[in-house]
């Protein structure tokens, strides 16, 4: 062989890996659209359909629904990468990707690092939105983006926990559907919406089970008083115990599969 | 030096559930030979082709490329080939140079050596002029091209094809076998799986007849042929009152069964030269006789015979 190669470099391949997919993408617009189309169209009709009704006025409610937007646009554009994953696994390139002698996180690695754009694009779009329908955070500029970054690595987190998913299940269509229903279900059985004490006594139980609850409220408090709060240490942290558990799973499932 | 054997495979085995797909199959394959798994549908070739490329983990058996364990040494076993699967595995959004780009960095590749590899294998497979066309525009045999020339991209000396010509036009085909050649011609061991006899015939030194997840038989094409039976020797008699005796003569001089359907009659000769003798006592007895064939045993007769009424 007179070809020379530096073996298997883990950050290496994952970048080509990402950069594949990044690729893919961009040469697929489509795939960004629902990243966009859905917090737009969630936060026109929620906005204005439920602003008067649940907080008086569509610009008191801007700042409750901003961060429950967001936050639904994470979890969507985190579930998708299931179901790529699983779209990806049934089309054979991964039977070469697994005879390669590479690291093998790094196709799932890869492939989640590619789909934070999606999260970076619905995060934008979310913020954006709320921007043009009136919402202005009293904090300084640097606050939203720390605000912006949190819901992205919560997002991301939460995309290996959907990997796991997309790995484990016999379809990307079986994925795509669990993937909608756990979005719907954690986003609205939450404090996305509305404010956790407005809830009947049961469901505000329910939301308090709820993870998300915690990841909104702390986006909240960090627009609302322009500090770190120990709410937003406990979502970083628990993000990262995430990412520790899911990560190692889903590479497990990946040799398995 | 006493060259190692590219591939051994020791007591194969692999279950699906209840079902045993690959029942025990040893085999192995030399340096610099193509070797073929042939076999009908749901033989269980590609079940052993994924194990041999580590795809699949065996249940029991162990498989050695180049004497390294595929289990134990895996990564190092992984670097020693390249492998074409049987759906085409590159990716479709994406142009034939960036898929080329990709796994030659993947490989392990500089950036600058993937860039020089890409523009090789480009003008090698004759890509050049859809090069950055997405792949969606190729055609069946642009992307098997493609595909094979990924998988040379480290120039291994081992290269696995999953059936490699299924699904191509005769054409394409051929310039696939070509390719093949030209590996092997270069130095490479090529082990490919095919439910076409003729391409078996064509490109392999060795062949495993696998049936059912069992290893049926091991030899050469010429062997297996030469088990089956030589030269078939079949012709119709002009005249229906002299079938009798020609069937007679037939018989006693070729020792062995003579099929008669109608005024055609057909029987083995173990070899070629007992061919002119039957044809001169035929003369002698004026027995007449038309569309005289002479047939050398095909694969199909092998494959025929071995797998027969088993699926």
């Amino acid at each position: 062989m007179d070809i020379q190669t530096h073996g298997g470099n883990v950050m290496m391949n994952t970048a080509t890996m990402a950069y594949r997919n990044l690729l893919k993408t961009v040469h697929n617009p489509d795939n960004f659209m629902d990243v966009v189309i859905q917090p737009v169209l969630f936060m026109l009709m929620f906005g204005y359909l439920f602003g008067g009704a649940i907080a008086g006025g569509v610009s008191a409610y801007l700042p409750t629904i901003v961060p429950g937007i967001l936050m639904q646009a994470m979890l969507s554009a985190g579930s998708g990468s299931g179901a790529q994953i699983r779209e990806d696994l049934d089309s054979g390139v991964f039977d070469r990707f697994k005879s390669l002698p590479m690291a093998h996180i790094a196709p799932l690695a890869g492939q989640l690092f590619a789909d934070s754009l999606r999260l970076v694009i619905a995060t934008v779009a979310s913020l954006t939105t709320g921007y043009l329908m009136g919402w202005r955070p009293g904090v300084g500029f640097g606050w939203v983006i720390a605000v912006g970054l949190l819901a992205i690595f919560t997002g991301w987190a939460l995309s290996w926990i959907f990997a796991l998913l997309g790995l484990v299940a016999k379809s990307a269509g079986a994925v795509q559907s669990a993937s909608l229903m756990t979005m719907l279900v954690l986003s609205f059985m939450s404090n996305a919406f509305v404010l956790l004490h407005s809830l009947t006594k049961p469901l505000q139980f329910i939301a308090r089970l709820n993870p998300v609850t915690y990841v909104i409220t702390a986006i909240r408090q960090i627009l609302a008083t322009g500090s770190w709060t120990h709410a937003a240490l406990w979502v970083l942290i628990v993000d990262v115990g995430v990412v520790a558990i899911f990560a190692p799973l889903a590479v497990w499932a990946y040799d398995r599969n | 030096m006493t060259a190692v054997n590219a591939i051994e495979v020791n007591h194969l085995t692999k279950r699906f559930g209840q079902k045993t797909v690959v029942d025990d199959i040893s085999f192995h394959v030399r340096q610099g030979e193509v070797f073929g798994l042939l076999g009908p549908n749901g033989a269980g070739k590609t079940t052993t082709l994924r194990m041999m490329t580590t795809l699949l983990q065996a249940d029991a058996g162990q498989v050695k490329i180049f004497g390294h364990d595929t289990v134990k040494e895996g990564r190092l076993a992984r670097s020693m080939f390249g492998l074409t699967g049987q759906y085409a595995s590159v990716d479709e959004d994406i142009s034939a140079r960036e898929n080329l780009m990709i796994f030659s960095r993947l490989n392990g590749l500089s950036r600058r050596a993937a860039k020089q590899r890409t523009a090789e294998l480009l003008a090698e497979f004759s890509l050049e002029n859809s090069a950055d066309k997405a792949l969606k525009n190729f055609s069946g045999g642009m992307r098997r091209r493609l595909d094979l020339a990924v998988s040379l991209i480290t120039r291994p000396t081992l290269i696995f094809l999953d059936e490699p010509t299924t699904g191509l036009d005769p054409r394409t085909r051929t310039q696939m076998w070509a390719t093949i050649r030209q590996l092997v011609r270069q130095g490479s061991t090529v082990v490919l799986t095919t439910q076409y006899l003729d391409e078996a015939d064509q490109l392999a030194d060795n062949l495993a007849i696998i049936d059912h997840g069992k290893l049926v038989k091991l030899g050469t094409p010429a062997e297996l042929k030469q088990q089956i039976g030589g030269t078939k020797l079949s012709f119709t008699v002009r005249q229906a009152d002299q079938v009798e005796p020609a069937e007679h003569l037939l018989t006693t001089s070729a020792a062995s069964a003579v099929q008669r359907v109608g005024q055609n009659l057909s029987v083995r000769l173990k070899h070629v030269a007992a061919l002119a003798p039957i044809l001169a006592a035929l003369n002698q007895a004026k027995i007449t006789i038309d569309h005289l064939v002479v047939q050398e045993p095909s694969l199909d007769d092998v494959f025929m015979t071995l797998t027969v009424g088993k699926n």
